[in-house]
C-alpha cells in the first residue's frame, strides 16, 4: 500500500509536470502578446522591450520555463502581469467559492441522479424506467450555457425565487451548483441503474426475498448499500468534468472562484494566471482520480492496488 | 473468421434493428432533419442570413417576436433567425464531422499503435495520454482558442486536439487484447505482415467501437464548438453558429428569450441525437451486450 501510494505520488508529480511544461510551451509559442496587453496600445517601442526585460519574456523559452519551475519548486507562481498579485495569493482567495461550488453541484447530482438509477432500477424495462433513462441522455446533451441562462430566466427573471448572480448566501449557490452538477446527474443515473441492476440479480438478495423480507425492506437495507458503492466512489473522477464547467458557471453567474478567475485572465493574456489555474486544476483532477483508484479495493476487495 | 472484411464488422440489419428502439429512431430523424436543414439551407432559408432588415426590427428597435413575418422571430440585429439556424447547423455538423473525425483518427492511431506495439512506444504514448486526461480539457480547448484567431478551422482543430484522448484509451484497451488472441497469433505463425496483421484483422475488430465513439463523440464536439462559441472565442461572427447567436444575444435575452432558447434547443437536440443513436449502436454492436435490457 505505502509503496503503490509512493509510486503513485511520483507519477503523479511528473503528470503535473509534463501539464506544466505543455501550458508553458504552447503559451510561449501562441500568437498572442502579453506584453502589449501590460503596455496598452499606446505604448512606444521602448516601453515595450522595457517591460518584455523586466519580466524576463526576452530571454530564450529554455530559461523561462527553467526559472518558473524553480520559483514554483519553492512554492511562488509568480506574479499576475496585470493585477500585481502573487498569483498563489489570488487562487487561494478565489478556491473557497469554486469548492462550495463543487460541494453544492456534487450534492446535486448525486441527490438526483442516484434517485433517478434507483427508481429507474426497480422499474426496469417500464416506461418510467425508459422516460428516466431518456432524460438521462438529455442531461449530458445540455450544454451547461443553455442551463444556467434556462435556469436564471425561469427561476430568476419569472420567478424570481434566486438572485441573478453573485455570491454571498444560500440562495446565490442553488443555480449555479444544478446547472453544475446537472451535466453528472445524467451519468450518475445510468451507473446507479446499472449497479443496482446488478445487486439485485445476486443470490443474496434472492435469499433475502425467500426469507420473506419486504419489498422495502431489500431494496434499501440489502441491495442499496451494495449498489451504491461503486457509484460514490466516482466522486473523484467528477472533479476533472467540473474543472471545464466552473469556467462557463462561474462566468455565467458571476460567482467568484477560479473559474471566473481563469477566464478574465485568459482574455488579458495574463500568463502566469493561466499557468497557476491549469496547474491547480490539474493537480485537482490527478489528485481526484488518485482518490477514486484508492477507495475502489475498499469497495470491493476483489480489485488489488497495483 | 481469419478474413473479417469491414462489412461483416458492422452486422447485416444494423440499420434495421436501429429504427426498432424508439430513442435511436427519434435521434436518426432529428440527425436527418439537421443534416438536410444544413445542405439546403440556401434553399430553404427564407431570407440571407447576414442580411440585417429594415423591417426585422420593431420601430423601438427591438428583435421580432417569432411567428408572423419572420417564423422564428428576428435577432438584434434584424437578421431572420430561422435562416441563422440553418446556416448554423453547416457550422455544427462541419465541426462535428471535420473535428470529430481529426480526433477520432488521432486516437485510433494512438490507441491501435500502443496497444499492439507494447514496448517503449506503447508506453510512452500511453504516458502521454495519461498526461492530457489530467488537462482540463475544456479549459484548454478556451485557452487555445482565445489566443489563436478563431476561425471555423482552428476551432475544429481544437476540439480535436482536446477530443482524441477518450477513443484513444477505449482503442488501446481493446486493442492490447486483441494482440494477445490466438487467431493473430496464428496469422503470425503463417506468415503475415504486421500491416496485413492490423489492416485485416485488428481493425475490422475494432470498426465497431470506431463507429460508437465516432457517433458519441459528435455530440461532445457539438456542445464544445458552441460553448467556445457562447464564450466568444470560437466561430466568429457574422458566420452563424448555434453557440455564437446566443453569444450575440444574450444580453438581450431576459426580453427576447426565444434568441437563446431557439438555438439552446437545437444545440440539446442535436447532441441529445447523436448521443441516443451511439448508444443504441452500442447495444446493437456489442453482443455481450445484448439481452441486458
Amino acid at each position: 500500500m505505502a509503496a503503490y501510494l509512493l509510486r503513485r505520488l511520483a507519477q503523479s508529480a511528473l503528470i503535473l509536470l509534463g501539464v506544466s511544461f505543455i501550458t508553458f510551451f504552447l503559451l510561449y509559442v501562441l500568437p498572442a502578446d502579453p506584453v502589449r496587453q501590460i503596455a496598452g496600445r499606446s505604448a512606444t517601442p521602448e516601453t515595450v522591450e522595457n517591460i518584455r526585460q523586466q519580466l524576463g519574456l526576452d530571454r530564450p523559452f529554455a530559461v523561462q520555463y527553467a526559472r518558473y519551475l524553480g520559483a514554483l519548486a519553492q512554492g511562488d507562481m509568480g506574479r499576475s502581469y496585470l493585477q500585481k498579485t502573487e498569483v498563489a495569493e489570488l487562487i487561494l482567495s478565489r478556491l473557497p467559492a469554486t469548492l462550495l461550488l463543487m460541494a453544492g453541484a456534487i450534492f446535486f447530482e448525486l441527490l438526483l441522479g442516484l434517485t433517478m438509477g434507483i427508481v429507474a432500477a426497480l422499474r426496469r424495462g417500464r416506461a418510467v424506467d425508459q422516460v428516466l433513462m431518456v432524460t438521462s441522455f438529455v442531461t449530458v446533451s445540455a450544454p451547461q450555457f443553455v442551463v444556467s441562462l434556462l435556469l436564471l430566466y425561469v427561476f430568476a427573471v419569472k420567478l424570481g425565487w434566486f438572485p441573478i448572480g453573485g455570491y454571498g448566501t444560500f440562495a446565490h449557490l442553488v443555480l449555479p451548483a444544478i446547472t453544475l452538477g446537472i451535466l453528472g446527474s445524467g451519468w450518475y443515473a445510468r451507473m446507479m441503474r446499472s449497479s443496482m441492476i446488478d445487486v439485485l440479480r445476486a443470490d443474496y438478495i434472492r435469499t433475502a426475498r425467500a426469507k420473506g423480507l419486504t419489498r422495502g425492506r431489500i431494496v434499501l437495507r440489502h441491495a442499496l448499500p451494495n449498489a451504491i458503492l461503486p457509484v460514490i466512489a466516482m466522486i473523484g473522477i467528477d472533479i476533472g468534468i467540473f474543472m471545464g464547467g466552473i469556467v462557463v458557471v462561474e462566468s455565467v453567474f458571476g460567482w467568484p472562484g477560479i473559474g471566473q478567475l481563469a477566464w478574465q485572465a485568459i482574455q488579458r493574456v495574463d500568463i502566469p494566471i493561466i499557468m497557476g489555474v491549469t496547474l491547480v486544476s490539474a493537480a485537482a483532477i490527478v489528485l481526484g482520480n488518485l482518490i477514486a483508484d484508492l477507495i475502489a479495493p475498499f469497495i470491493d476487495p476483489r480489485i488489488r492496488l497495483r | 473468421m481469419n478474413d473479417l472484411s469491414a462489412a461483416d464488422a458492422l452486422p447485416r440489419g444494423t440499420l434495421s434493428r436501429l429504427m426498432q428502439r424508439k430513442a435511436a429512431l427519434f435521434g436518426l430523424v432529428i440527425i436527418a432533419m439537421v443534416v438536410a436543414g444544413a445542405l439546403l439551407a440556401p434553399w430553404i432559408a427564407p431570407y440571407d442570413p447576414n442580411e440585417q432588415m429594415f423591417d426585422g426590427l420593431t420601430l423601438e428597435g427591438a428583435p421580432m417576436p417569432p411567428g408572423g413575418q419572420f417564423l422564428l422571430g428576428t435577432d438584434l440585429l434584424g437578421r431572420d433567425l430561422f435562416s441563422r439556424l440553418l446556416h448554423g447547423a453547416r457550422t455544427s455538423l462541419v465541426i462535428g464531422i471535420v473535428a470529430n473525425g481529426l480526433a477520432l483518427l488521432i486516437g485510433t492511431l494512438v490507441g491501435i499503435t500502443a496497444g499492439f506495439f507494447r514496448g517503449w512506444i506503447g508506453a510512452g504514448l500511453m504516458r502521454f495520454t495519461d498526461l492530457m486526461m489530467a488537462f482540463p480539457a475544456l479549459l484548454l480547448a478556451i485557452c487555445l482558442a482565445a489566443i489563436f484567431e478563431p476561425s471555423l478551422w482552428i476551432v475544429a482543430m481544437v476540439i480535436a486536439l482536446v477530443n482524441w484522448v477518450q477513443t484513444a484509451r477505449v482503442i488501446y484497451t481493446e486493442t492490447s487484447s486483441l494482440a494477445t488472441r490466438d487467431f493473430i497469433a496464428a496469422e503470425r505463425t503463417l506468415g503475415a505482415s504486421t500491416s496485413r496483421i492490423l489492416f485485416r484483422h485488428v481493425l475490422p475488430h475494432l470498426l465497431p467501437t470506431i463507429i460508437v465513439w465516432g457517433t458519441l463523440g459528435i455530440s461532445t464536439t457539438v456542445l464544445l464548438e458552441a460553448t467556445l462559441s457562447f464564450l466568444g472565442v470560437g466561430v466568429q461572427p457574422p458566420t452563424a453558429s448555434w453557440g455564437n447567436i446566443i453569444f450575440e444575444n444574450q444580453t438581450y435575452f431576459q426580453s427576447a428569450p426565444w434568441l437563446v432558447f431557439i438555438p439552446g434547443a437545437a444545440i440539446i437536440l442535436l447532441a441529445l441525437a447523436f448521443n441516443l443513436v451511439g448508444d443504441a449502436l452500442r447495444d446493437v454492436l456489442d453482443p455481450t451486450q445484448r439481452g441486458r435490457d
